[in-house]
């Protein structure tokens, strides 16, 4: 049972396709999983029990009738904020607390398609806002490496159902990191292509301009997979890309020779403190080992990326969340008037932290402020787009810390701007929309870290195959048993 | 229309602009696959995108967008390289969104100029100012306060078929100066729209709405009087009488010594007169900020020049053309160019015979009558232009009279086809043969001794009856003219 669960989706997907075992057999093993431990870590807010065992069938009499599948019978969570036609999808607010979704979006589509088994829907941040998971208003999700930890956010529960063998796949949504940070937390990779690369057709949106889906999984092979299945054009989504999509999954590397890696100057480690420093310090040297040349590059304007994030995102959320308003779905609280039902919906419907973007976004909107913030940060925007692209003239990849910290413990950032920091590193690829992953490079105080790699937009299949030389050379994930499971078996 | 309110009544001048929405005739709605067709069952004509539902993306219309650069270009406006969306934020219910995806800064077309003529046949211009491009929201039935309005109201049904249909805004410049121009102008884009195939604006379908901002200055003066914008006019006739009113209303405020206030009045039409419905002061901030979820819209110059070039004539050539190469009048001109197909068949009509206005009679006049009767349109009907052509040519040529044009006429519209062949199957050519028609006036004469004898008494109106006589005993073939000459010979 134990071996279905820790297989990667590569290894399911082989075995089911060749008829080793079945989509079925795998899906049972991972249903009696979860239920053994997901009370104890909350990675999903709904678990689709019925909806996994019926797809698994599917999957075998696609494969039995000949079908390759390239995630056949792969167990997959899916962020909350992604529709599946007929689950409750809740955006982990209480405003959509019992919505279900009439339809399914594209990206979750893709992964059904090539033959992916939706075991749950899994907790986030309400709305994606938060790199904690505990902005969700409908459960808590605890770190599978330490239960008294946060999986991080705002993927923390497809992060921590992933390190926790719930799934080999968890589907993500990443604006200013919010799948590389619980990624770093959870001792998995956490992959966010290129912004445009995975349509947002059923996604629900947080900041339109930043949105984007992308795979959290227990190795680079299997970000590659799931990147392929979801990537490539959707009409749905003028966002989205018209693009060839390059194969990522056969270009995985296992050296770095002649690659050149900029480390950027802004970003010093120093301040993070000694031990984390002294780790970075380390994984720059082991991928120095592999071959790559390490370059001195540098982003003027590094500092002013959670400035700039936060006017964007919150101006877009501000709208983008309008649409909550008690009419059509969702919560509803009645008022005298059409206005006051809007009001009392919506102030009971919505948490604090939305509730702050919201009055941020609104105001960085308002006539009067529109050109001293929301146009400036645009201006600001183009910068960050404009260093990468001469920092990428010197360098192949940019690679930094993927958080600031190793995952926290539960209530320990009470003010929201020590919760922003977290995303110190993440945020500027967001804003220029470039692909970047985390991969695990090491343990603080028993807990993982993160390297995070980045690279020129459409690079997806170098940044994938250069964090595939990493891992294979370092396996730093594999030092450490997630706790719960010795608590579990 | 005679109006109290023309330029400089009464030392005053009305300053008019009009904003109109139009609905575009598109196969799908602004930004999702739904059909964008009127009525149906409430909220059949819905998907996740056009009800707002969580995760929904819209993606542009193309042939909206089209449709959007021909009119521009009817208008000789200039169709930018560069257009995007903006989203316009406020809460309404049936605003599924909550923000309406418009056109702020970068509008697809910018400027032109609308021409048109008022009754007496005075052409007028009016400049655009802008045609944006824009969704429709879903329509909201308030119930349970009496009035229909939400205000007091116990539940409110909403529709949202009608959410997302793409829509025209066309702002005009304050260069309409009366309730009588701005009826001519609203009609100009009626008309324009109509022929382009952009819309088939029609009004009590909601698919033309137009909003009047109105004020009046001293006569001469260069200076914008304070203005106020008029609402729910769902007519021109309305439009009309609500600029009229709202201008008397300003004359009477200003007279009394007050000050007109900016505002927003509503019409009544029952009343006929404007209220007050919202003051400046609680003017939204919507809070436009480009769309990111719609990518901009690069409009090629290839693009712009093959619409260009497939653009039709356009009424105000036509209405030159009608008036000073044919001679018709303002009105058979404005009837004509109001019914396109009927115009265009007067166009070939006049192309095949070289005469406009015999085409002119016929198909205003026998044609649009038989047309009439029989429910057939005169385009739809099996006289082609060709075949009317031929008749005028007959008539022109005076082989047959307008008698037996008449009854040819109606024997085309039955399907006989060509009347020439008919002409001269049935040997139905007018006769001058001056010894055959002397012939049949002498067997009248002979047999109408009364009338004889009344004609020479002086009763000679008689003439008209004994010319009748001989068309009959001629079976219609005999030249009139010449019957009346003969007679008038031989009686003397």
């Amino acid at each position: 049972m134990s071996d279905f669960i820790r297989m990667s989706a590569a290894e399911v997907a082989r075995g089911v396709n060749g008829a080793a075992f079945s989509a079925s057999d795998v899906t049972d093993a991972v249903l009696a999983h979860v239920d053994a431990v997901d009370d104890r870590i909350g990675s999903y807010l709904t678990r689709l029990h019925d909806l996994a065992r019926e797809t698994a069938r599917n999957v075998d009499a696609r494969v039995k009738n000949g079908e390759k599948l390239p995630l056949a019978g792969v167990p997959v969570a899916v962020k909350d904020n992604m529709c599946l036609t007929g689950t409750r999808t809740t955006c982990g607010s209480k405003i959509l607390e019992n919505w279900i979704s009439p339809y399914t979006g594209t990206a979750v589509q893709r992964i059904l398609n090539a033959g992916g088994i939706p075991v749950g829907k899994a907790n986030m941040d309400e709305f994606a806002m938060g790199s904690s998971c505990e902005n969700s208003a409908l459960g808590e999700t605890r770190n599978p490496y330490d239960l008294d930890r946060v999986p991080g956010g705002s993927s923390g529960g497809s992060a921590a159902a992933v390190a926790a063998y719930e799934a080999a796949i968890g589907m993500g949504s990443d604006t200013g990191g919010s799948i590389r940070e619980p990624a770093a937390f959870c001792n998995i990779v956490g992959f966010k292509p290129t912004y445009g690369r995975i349509s947002r057709y059923g996604l629900i949106a947080f900041a339109s301009s930043l949105d984007q889906i992308g795979p959290l999984t227990r190795t680079v092979e299997d970000a590659a997979l799931a990147y392929e299945a979801m990537a490539g054009h959707d009409p749905m989504d003028s966002t989205s890309i018209d693009r060839q999509v390059e194969a990522a999954s056969t270009a995985l590397r296992t050296d770095l020779k002649g690659v050149r890696v900029g480390i950027v100057k802004e970003f010093v480690t120093e301040n993070l403190g000694p031990e984390i420093h002294a780790l970075y310090q380390q994984t720059y040297a082991e991928l120095e080992k592999l071959g790559a040349e390490l370059v001195d590059v540098s982003l003027p304007t590094a500092d002013y990326g959670l400035a700039t994030y936060y006017l964007i995102a919150p101006a877009e959320c501000s709208s983008n969340l309008a649409r909550f308003d008690g009419v059509r779905y969702g919560m509803r609280i009645e008022g005298a008037d059409v206005g006051q039902m809007y009001e009392k919906t919506r102030a009971a419907g919505f948490g604090p932290e939305v509730k702050r973007r919201i009055l941020i976004g609104t105001y960085a909107l308002s006539s009067g402020y529109y050109d001293a913030y929301y146009v400036k940060a645009q201006k600001a925007r183009t910068l960050f787009s404009q260093d990468f692209k001469r920092a990428f003239e010197s360098c192949d990849l940019i690679a930094s810390p993927a958080a600031s910290s190793p995952a926290f413990r539960f209530k320990s950032k009470s003010d929201p701007y020590s919760m922003y920091m977290m995303d110190y590193y993440t945020i500027p690829m967001s804003l220029a929309g470039l692909p970047a992953l985390s991969v695990p490079c090491g343990w603080v105080d028993g807990m993982p870290m993160g390297l995070q790699l980045a690279a020129p937009l459409f690079e997806e299949a170098r940044l994938l195959g250069a964090a595939h030389a990493y891992e294979q050379a370092t396996h730093h994930a594999r030092r450490h048993e997630p706790k719960m499971l010795e608590v579990a078996s | 229309m005679n109006t109290a309110s023309g330029p400089k009544a009464g030392g005053y001048e009305a300053v008019i602009g009009i904003e109109c929405h139009v609905e575009l005739k598109t196969k799908s709605k602004m930004f999702c696959a739904c059909p964008n067709e009127f009525g149906g069952e409430p909220n059949t004509k819905v998907c996740p995108v056009c009800l707002a539902l969580p995760g929904a993306l819209p993606v542009a219309n193309k042939e909206a967008i089209q449709h959007m650069i021909a009119a521009g270009l009817a208008f000789d406006a200039e169709i930018p390289a560069f257009s995007k969306f903006d989203r316009k934020n406020y809460f309404y219910p049936d605003m599924p969104k909550d923000y309406q995806i418009s056109q702020y800064d970068m509008p697809l077309t910018q400027g032109g100029v609308v021409r048109y003529w008022l009754e007496d046949g005075t052409m007028k211009e009016c400049r655009l100012t802008r045609i944006h491009l824009e969704e429709d929201t879903g329509k909201s039935t308030h119930a349970g306060s009496g009035d229909g309005r939400i205000a007091g109201s116990s539940y409110s049904l909403i529709d949202f078929n009608r959410a997302g249909v793409p829509l025209m805004e066309c702002v005009s410049e304050p260069d309409i100066r009366s309730a009588e121009e701005a009826v001519g102008y609203l009609e100009a884009l009626k008309r324009t729209f109509v022929q382009l195939g952009v819309s088939d604006v029609k009004m009590e379908e909601g698919s033309l709405r137009c909003d009047a901002n109105v004020s009046i200055r001293p006569a001469g003066a260069s200076e914008y009087g304070t203005k106020a914008e008029i609402k729910n006019m769902n007519s021109f006739r309305s439009v009309f009488r609500a600029i009229e009113s709202e201008i008397a209303r300003q004359i009477s405020v200003v007279e009394s010594g007050g000050r007109v206030v900016q505002e927003t009045r509503g019409w009544d039409e029952v009343q006929g007169t404007t209220h007050t419905m919202r003051s400046k002061e609680q003017a939204h901030d919507y809070r436009y900020f480009p769309d990111p979820d719609l990518v901009p819209i690069e409009v090629d110059r290839a693009t712009v020049e093959r619409i260009k070039a497939s653009l039709p004539l356009l009424p105000p050539q036509r209405f030159e053309r009608y008036t000073k190469e044919y001679g018709l009048d303002v009105k058979q001109a404005t009837q004509l160019i109001d019914n396109l197909a009927l115009a265009d068949y007067f166009d070939r009509a006049v192309a095949a015979s070289k005469n406009p206005q015999q085409s002119m009679n016929f198909v205003l006049g026998d044609l649009s009558r038989l047309a009439n009767e029989s429910g057939t349109s005169v385009p739809e009907s099996p006289v082609t232009p060709e075949h009317l052509a031929e008749l005028i040519a007959l008539v022109d040529a005076k082989t047959i009279n307008s008698k037996i044009a008449k009854e040819l006429l109606e024997r085309m519209w039955n399907g006989q086809g060509s009347p020439k062949a008919i002409v001269e199957k049935e040997g139905l050519a007018q006769t001058s043969d001056t010894g055959a028609i002397e012939k049949f006036v002498d067997e009248v004469l002979a047999t109408n001794e009364k009338a004889v004898a009344d004609y020479k008494a002086g009763k000679t109106n008689i003439l008209g009856f004994l010319t009748g006589q001989v068309m009959k005993q001629s079976r219609g073939k005999a030249n009139p003219a010449l019957v009346q000459e003969l007679l008038q010979k031989k009686l003397s």
